[in-house]
């Protein structure tokens, strides 16, 4: 049994707001009451957060598999950074927008050309972007400071008030509010109709030419987007480190968003949030239990989630959720 | 008045070899035109060369009485030429609504909004279900299309051309792969398209081509051997001898 109007309804289940949605908001709050040992940690999970959720526009909804986007998160950091360090501008939120603007251009810019090319091949130019910046970033060493890094930072109060204390307490919160706002756009984006329309292309690139689809043009708009928010990523990054290296560029951190979000499960925004929260943590716990095998431990962890959680951990508790339910019904 | 749907003196070669050779063909609006030929005679070739996927040596390619031979393969889906597949193109990971919303938004020039709900776009929703109703598969418009049978998603193929509203339709190869027991549901649904669209069917089962078709094309090697009505065709000695004769040993 079906008619219109049951169906419609069904349609707009699927984006109405889940009670769960609540948690990880929830246990941000808590972190900052509870425990405020951890709002370092805690500041620094939740802008990786941000870049894994920037992948997952891309990687998790249009199906383009990615190793370079640290390349994005680096522009945005230097940006934001240089800004800063060579012209005095220490403003923070004009500064998460230039961060953004920094690598909505990069984007823009390689996009056009990274988007021309698929699978394998698209793989390995992602991998070269990044490569190609961070050692453009090394070479200009009289904007980015090279290998020693851009020192020189100097951000200004929040609002003209709040400082970076010492216990990032006032950051935390910045970047919690920041994440809150890019999570709303993402949810808004993907329930879009070009939203959908990202989907259909991961699912029948062939099917969506047939059917009348501007492939690139869609999915370059996904990319700038996607490069955007990685941007303001770095931004943020770079704002509550006041140190830019060229670390920030690294194939370590694209591989690393990318395992973030794998581990948490692609294409459920929350994956991003479950898989940086897990990998972070727990290398941070591991590291204090065993400064020496620490590494070994977190391998581990990866390698039976990949074997027996396909579809991330985000997955698993879907796929347990399914079974509790048909199993009442 | 202009064909629907007119190719001219259309040339390709893979390198050496000719897949193509100063093929016309002409589908009034309404036509049900067959294109029928032994296998690698060119058909798929033909159907690449027509919607873009291919672009021709030589020759031309009118819809409407226009030229869309440089046109890439989603503009010409754009002014009304719409495909299916000979092996199912679907999302299959998706429902069977979602997979018709996406050529309804698509064509209706809302896929590309950033800020609006889809789920909110009743205009879309309701057109999606009505054309599932006409082909009678509303009843699977929530289940995930890889997961229901063969003839039901080569159903699916055909409500999202449909779902484009297209001037000509190319079948390619609709009944293939559907078992016998499910083949009427493919039967009445190409016989209850509506006479505004041309259809171009290109087909291996003579049941289904002298079915429907008005007018035959036989495609050998590349090139038409011979167009007529179904009964011509039916009766020529040289179709019977390089085609339905292939067709009664092989």
């Amino acid at each position: 049994m079906s008619d219109l109007s049951s169906t419609e309804h069904h349609l707009r289940r699927a984006e109405r707001w889940h009670p769960a949605e609540a948690l990880p908001w929830l246990a941000a709050i808590a972190v900052f009451f509870l425990l405020p040992d951890y709002t370092v940690l805690g500041t620094q999970i939740m802008i990786m957060i941000l870049f894994a959720l920037s992948l997952d526009l891309i990687l998790g909804y249009a199906g383009i598999v990615t190793l370079g986007h640290a390349a994005y998160f680096g522009a945005g950091a230097y940006a934001t950074g240089m800004v800063s360090a060579h012209l005095g501008w220490g403003e923070p939120f004009s500064g998460l927008l230039i961060g953004g603007a920094a690598g909505a251009l990069l984007g823009l810019v390689s996009g056009a050309v990274l988007l021309r090319y698929h699978g394998l091949t698209l793989l390995m130019l992602t991998l070269a972007t990044a490569i190609l910046l961070q050692e453009l970033a090394n070479a200009t060493e009289v904007w980015t400071g090279g290998f020693d890094g851009l020192t020189g930072i100097s951000i200004e109060p929040l609002f003209g008030v709040f400082e970076n204390d010492l216990f990032g307490r006032n950051y935390y919160l910045y970047v919690l509010g920041v994440l809150f706002v890019a999570f709303l756009l993402c949810r808004r984006l993907v329930h879009s109709p070009f939203g959908r329309t990202l989907v259909g292309i991961r699912e029948n690139v062939a099917r969506m030419h047939a059917i009348g689809t501007p492939v690139y043009a869609r999915l370059l708009l996904a990319y700038v987007i996607s490069a955007g928010l990685a941007g303001v990523a770095g931004a943020l990054f770079a704002q509550s480190n006041a140190y830019v290296t060229l670390d920030v560029l690294s194939f370590a951190r694209s591989g690393a968003v990318l395992i973030f979000l794998i581990l948490g499960g692609t294409g459920k925004l929350y994956g991003a949030f479950i898989g940086t929260s897990v990998y972070l943590i727990l290398e941070d716990e591991l590291a204090k239990l065993s400064p020496e095998f620490w590494e070994f431990g977190l391998g581990l962890v990866l390698v039976l989630v990949v074997l027996f959680f396909r579809r991330g951990v985000l997955g698993a508790f879907e796929d347990l959720a399914a079974k509790l339910r048909t199993g009442r019904s | 008045m202009s064909a629907a749907l007119e190719i001219r003196g259309l040339n390709k070669s893979f390198g050496a070899l000719p897949v193509a050779s100063d093929v016309s063909l002409a589908l009034e609006p309404g036509a049900r035109h067959a294109l029928i030929g032994p296998n690698g005679s060119g058909k798929t070739t033909l159907v690449n060369l027509i919607t873009g996927a291919l672009a021709p040596d030589s020759g031309k390619v009118m819809l409407n009485g226009r030229d869309i031979t440089s046109l890439s393969q989603a503009r010409r889906v754009r002014r009304g030429l719409a495909r299916t597949f000979q092996i199912n193109q679907l999302f299959a990971g998706l429902t069977v609504l979602e997979n018709v919303l996406l050529a309804i938004a698509e064509r209706s020039g809302t896929a590309h909004k950033l800020w609006r709900r889809a789920s909110r776009d009743s205009a879309v929703t309701g057109e999606a279900y009505a054309l599932l109703e006409q082909l009678r598969i509303h009843d699977d418009a929530l289940k995930v299309t890889g997961e229901l049978p063969y003839g039901h998603q080569r159903l699916v193929e055909i409500a999202i051309t449909l779902g484009l509203d297209p001037k000509v339709l190319l079948l390619d190869e609709p009944a293939a792969g559907i078992p016998s027991a499910e083949s009427h549901l493919i039967l009445d649904a190409i016989a209850a398209l509506p006479d505004s669209i041309a259809v171009l069917i290109i087909e291996h089962d003579m049941d289904v081509v002298f079915r429907f078709a008005h007018r035959i094309s036989v495609l050998v090697s590349g090139t038409i051997m011979r167009e007529g009505s179904p009964g011509e065709i039916a009766a020529d000695e040289e179709v019977r001898a390089v085609y339905l004769g292939e067709e009664r040993n092989g």
